[in-house]
């Protein structure tokens, strides 16, 4: 079912403003989206109203912000899939869940000798957290090769795993800068196969399609909630629970234990072993009020509204002289990462924001990538539930007003 | 309530004429012959890369500056334009402008017109993100001084 995208833009206060003198045109949501006002209103709600901490007291408002912020987590667990909300951990992004699995899991078990795999597609949270642990044990990481049209060379992945001693596969589902879907469920099959682990960086995936961890096999899973509605500093790291139990906390104090004597400590049972301290109890039941609004809309809806907006984008956006887009047309996420010949970036994106179109250039926390494409940096357009083929066509004139604007350049 | 920048200013604030003249036409793009100071430095927040050398005279006076790399309009203007304003001048004086530059792009009070067309980049002060944009030339003629008076000249 096609979204009703005029009412989807009712509900999100920033779209009805201006930037600059000209409609907002929001196309940056693969770094964060914006919050509609169930979100907003769930901050409100528990600030205004049952404001207390969890897990601790007994009066009424405790039970209250338990009750909403443990039932945040089930709606997220069930939303990606997972027989239990034991499972999802609270993170504060995307980042900090690998970094928990790197710290806690992988370097406790690396030898000098190892393989860790993954590729330079990755974003840097999916890459340096990799690169430190191998560092320090002496292990080796090696890197799928990127194909011309951006995909992942599945020959030169079977050829490294069948090298030996691999470990665990570090793996985007879908790439920031180049859109690709990479084929996780047979990847993980794959590594399986030679008895190594899989983590997977959902960031840009989980927020755009349906997901289920227990078809794909993943043993871990980390995504971030502000990509997807959520208020900033609400992520979550997934995994299979007899890999949490083997994993260990990276952060200690209150709330992760069961029991502490002078003599040492015992852990508290997953999820709340690896959530030390306070958390951020409001953003996390506005997370869950942000998938109850992305399960009003559906994910295959959502899934298929970006389909069309993309391959619209790519339509109009190849028809500009001088354009290079990046990646491969079909499938992948809903964004265009693409370069102007003769106009960096950082100008292009200068000239839109005058328009009243923002975007995302630079690296993208890809700079592996932009050296295996040969470009400083990139321009970014990616989108959501609310935006329209409309904004699209507003993003290309202000495309042919920056190459007005700055001319043939040699 | 519209969303503005924290400076509302305009494009044409930012890029003046002069400054898309040096971008589209840029000068002294290359290497000199026996550059006395080299420094290549990256920006890596936007990835501008850029390598500035100088060759003195035998009078100590700045004899040839060239430059070469990649980046948006005004790291690139403003690498061009430096290189012509350099030449000819003491390290010295060359040092007393990069600090005048650095004060402009701070929008520091003072009298800039010895910069000469290097004060169109003045708008840049206005586009904070920019800034390290425009001073990246400037930088590379910092720690190439530096490094030569400390007897190296490798970048």
């Amino acid at each position: 079912m096609a979204l009703d995208v005029a009412r989807i833009r009712q509900d999100f206060p920033i779209l009805q403003k201006e930037m600059n003198g000209h409609p907002l045109v929001y196309l940056d949501n693969a770094a964060t989206t914006q919050k509609p006002r169930q979100v907003i209103q769930a901050l409100v709600d528990y600030y205004e109203g049952y404001n207390a901490n969890v897990h601790r007291g007994i009066h009424t408002l405790a039970e209250r912000a338990t009750e909403g912020f443990e039932g945040a987590r089930a709606k997220i667990a069930t939303f990606i899939g997972s027989p239990s909300a034991n499972q999802l951990v609270f993170t504060r992004n995307g980042s900090e869940g690998l970094n928990m699995v790197a710290h806690g899991w992988l370097r406790k078990r690396l030898k000098p000798g190892d393989v860790v795999i993954t590729s330079g597609m990755e974003h840097h949270s999916n890459l340096i957290p990799w690169q430190m642990a191998c560092q320090e044990t002496g292990a080796t990481i090696k890197y799928i090769d990127l194909l011309p049209d951006g995909t992942l060379s599945q020959e030169s992945y079977d050829r490294l795993l069948a090298e030996g001693n691999v470990k665990f596969v570090g793996l985007t589902v879908a790439s920031n800068v180049l859109g690709t879907i990479n084929p996780v469920r047979e990847m993980i099959a794959k590594a399986h196969n030679v008895g190594a682990k899989v983590a997977l960086d959902g960031a840009q995936a989980v927020p755009h399609m349906p997901i289920n961890v227990m078809e794909w096999d993943a043993d871990w899973l980390a995504a971030a909630g502000h990509k997807m509605l959520a208020p900033t500093g609400t992520g979550f790291l997934w995994g299979k629970m007899e890999l949490l139990e083997e994993m260990e906390p990276t952060y200690f104090g209150g709330s992760m234990i069961s029991e502490v004597h002078l003599s040492g400590a015992k852990w508290a049972e997953c999820p709340a072993k690896f959530e030390a301290g306070t958390p951020n109890i409001a953003d996390f039941i506005a997370f869950g009020a942000a998938i109850d609004y992305l399960n009003g809309l559906g994910m295959e809806n959502i899934y298929a509204h970006e389909k069309e907006l993309t391959e619209y984008a790519w339509e109009r956006l190849s028809s500009i002289e001088g354009m290079r887009l990046f990646g491969p047309r079909s499938p992948r996420a809903g964004l265009v990462s693409f370069d102007v010949e003769g106009i960096h970036p950082h100008d292009m994106s200068a000239v839109l924001n005058e328009d009243g179109v923002a975007i995302r250039v630079g690296h993208h926390c890809a700079q592996p990538l932009m050296e295996l494409l040969d470009v400083p940096a990139t321009n970014r357009a990616s989108f959501y539930i609310y935006n329209t083929k409309a904004e699209i066509d507003r993003l290309v004139d202000s495309l042919l007003h920056a190459k007005e604007f700055f001319g043939y350049v040699s | 309530m519209s969303l503005e920048g924290q400076h509302p200013v305009n494009l044409n604030t930012l890029y003046q004429q002069v400054i898309l003249d040096h971008y589209k036409k840029p000068r002294n793009k290359g290497a000199v012959e026996n550059a006395v100071l080299k420094k290549h430095l990256h920006n890596p927040t936007c990835g501008d890369d850029l390598e500035v050398q100088v060759s003195l005279g035998p009078d100590g006076k700045i004899d040839d500056v060239k430059w070469n790399g990649r980046g948006c309009s005004i790291s690139m203007a403003s690498a061009s334009m430096m290189s012509v304003a350099l030449k000819g001048k003491t390290l010295e004086e060359a040092q007393r402008m990069m600090h005048s530059f650095y004060g402009m792009m701070k929008n520091e009070e003072g009298n800039y017109k010895p910069l000469g067309e290097i004060q169109a980049l003045v708008g840049v002060s206005k586009f904070p993100v920019r800034i390290k944009c425009a001073t990246l030339a400037w930088h590379c003629l910092e720690e190439g001084i530096k490094e030569h008076e400390g007897g190296g000249t490798n970048g």
